[in-house]
């Protein structure tokens, strides 16, 4: 870790900050919060006794994966549309002019641009989901079975999707690079809920469509672990055991080491990509 | 860019000047490795190419495009340059070159806030904050009123008197001509006259208001120079300076039996020249 990054990272995470960014975000989220804290309780309230255990269990896990959805969506959105100001916008502007004059390599900037968007987007989605399972458990008495493994892969599902956006910004505008990382995150996600649809329709090729989708992008792998360390053991049988693959609020399965290692892979080749196209820019 | 060369030494003020298009900002751009050449290479202070941030460590920049971190503060942009650049400039350094500026009282305001003017003056700044042995200045006055010119040129001559080496960009001639020990004349990539003022606008003209002029009065003002004649009005460009010759030419046309009406020192200026040695290149590729 250099010294330029360190400081180009502190550098983004003011801008983040000081363009209120951090405000927005934290008003949102407190709202979020509040809102489902809201429907948690009146869940808990209006349905006590009517269901079983079982049943109220799927329910806390269906809903908090819906919440947490939101969160990873804003995360995404946030961060992919500030991944592109941030860069390109400052290389159109010439912001970047005077300060990649200075005696630092440019992969070093782009190092802490990124680190600073990290930073900021997994720490907005880690603090945000840790205050959710807080607020769902408190009000609904629902603990997700493994917390800190399911708020490391929403993290890592940021990250993806950040680090996709930056590739994007070193090769086009910064608003295209914003809709372009936004819209493939959205077509992954669906086309794993059309993968997990042809899964339980037992159709091959429609199955293979969410697990390619998965390979190229892996922020709905990612996001398919982080649901199935929220929702409870049970969820899956209690809602009918393989047919719940067509849904898309739960996971049928945790991730295997070997996705873990082909996404730290991805992230690595697309930093990689985005730092020779960088690198190479013309200012 | 075609085997571009440019040396400034310690305390030295270089101009670049040319027609729009010739890549005087290119140049620049490609010396501090901004913009990379098509082929070949760049090599920068002392050997290093361009492409090695060490060749940028002691080196200033004002870019044409001046836009520093709108939700900073003045000092804050100061404080971020300074650290990149790995200087130990402290805190009353750093105040001090915001005051050279004229922008002591604005240092703690956001940078979003500034004019034009003022954020080319914080450019400037930053262009000096991290003690610089080179200062490349593109275009630095582009915004200012005439004060902050004459604020800019007393800088760039302050700077040249430290012993800093200065390359200034600009389009405004005076400029160059008033702060510049050399100028380099870029005209589609390639240098196309180089050398100190003195080298440059070394021709001195004359004009003479003659009548009665005999043919050997003619043949001994051909002889000290080219001649170009309007009526009775002669403008002798003589090729080299010096203190006898134009009394010289006089005291022989006198005696050549002509009648001298006037006699008006003439000298090329910058501007003069820099057409002359673009409209020469544009004849030659025609």
């Amino acid at each position: 870790m250099n010294r330029v990054a360190l400081t180009i990272a502190g550098l983004t995470l003011r801008e983040a900050t000081r363009r209120r960014v951090l405000m927005a975000l934290a008003v949102l989220t407190v709202v979020l919060l509040a809102l489902s804290g809201w429907g948690f309780s009146r869940f808990a309230a209006e349905s006590g006794g009517t269901l079983t255990s079982g049943e109220a269990r799927l329910t806390a896990s269906i809903l908090l994966n819906l919440v947490m959805f939101g969160y990873s969506l804003i995360a995404a959105l946030g961060t992919a549309f500030l991944a592109g100001p941030t860069l390109s916008g400052e290389t159109e502007s010439g912001i970047a002019l005077a300060v990649l004059a200075r005696p630092i390599r440019r992969s070093s900037f782009l190092l802490g641009k990124w680190l600073g968007l990290v930073a900021f987007g997994s720490g907005y989605v880690t603090l945000a989901g840790l205050a959710q399972v807080v607020v769902v458990g408190l009000t609904v008495d629902y603990w997700p079975p493994e917390p800190v493994a399911a708020l490391a892969l929403l993290a890592g599902q940021t990250v993806v999707l950040l680090t996709l956006a930056v590739l994007l910004s070193t090769v086009i505008s910064p608003m295209a690079s914003g809709v372009v990382a936004v819209g493939l995150f959205c077509t992954t996600w669906v086309a794993g809920v059309v993968g997990g649809i042809g899964a339980a329709l037992d159709n091959d090729a429609v199955a293979r469509v969410g697990t390619v989708s998965r390979v190229l992008l892996p922020t709905d792998g990612l996001w398919r672990g982080a649901m199935h360390a929220f929702q409870d053991p049970s969820a899956l049988l209690q809602f009918g055991g393989a047919d719940g693959q067509a849904f898309p609020f739960l996971s049928v399965a945790p991730l295997t080491p070997a996705y873990l290692a082909w996404t730290a892979l991805w992230v690595a080749m697309v930093w990689g990509l985005a730092a020779v196209s960088f690198v190479r820019r013309d200012l | 860019m075609d085997g571009v060369g440019l040396e400034v030494g310690r305390g030295e003020v270089v101009g670049l000047l040319g027609p729009n298009g010739a890549g005087k900002t290119t140049v620049i751009k490609m010396l501090l490795g901004l913009v990379r050449p098509d082929a070949g290479e760049v090599v920068m202070l002392l050997g290093q190419p361009a492409g090695d941030p060490a060749a940028r460590a002691r080196v200033g920049y004002l870019p044409e495009l001046f836009r520093y971190q709108p939700w900073l503060s003045a000092a804050e942009v100061l404080e971020l340059h300074v650290r990149l650049s790995g200087a130990a400039v402290s805190a009353d350094e750093r105040r001090d070159v915001l005051a050279l500026v004229g922008l002591a009282e604005r240092a703690r305001d956001r940078v979003g806030g500034f004019s034009k003017g003022m954020q080319q003056r914080l450019g400037l700044a930053v262009a000096l904050v991290a003690r610089p042995e080179l200062v490349v200045l593109d275009e630095p006055t582009s915004a200012l009123d005439p004060l902050g010119r004459v604020d800019v040129r007393d800088i760039v001559l302050s700077l040249k008197a430290r012993g800093v080496a200065v390359l200034l960009n600009s389009h405004l001639i005076g400029e160059v001509e008033r702060v510049c020990d050399r100028v380099v004349i870029l005209d589609r990539g390639r240098v196309a006259a180089s050398g100190t003022l003195t080298e440059l606008l070394g021709q001195h003209e004359v004009r003479l208001h003659l009548t009665g002029l005999p043919a050997t009065g003619e043949a001994r003002l051909a002889a000290a120079g080219r001649v170009e004649r309007e009526g009775d009005w002669f403008t002798v460009a003589f090729p080299a300076d010096d203190d006898t010759t134009v009394p010289d030419l006089v005291r022989d046309l006198v005696g050549l039996g002509v009648r001298v009406h006037a006699v008006e020192p003439g000298r090329i200026s910058l501007e003069e020249r820099l057409l002359g040695i673009l409209r020469d290149g544009a004849e030659e590729t025609a």
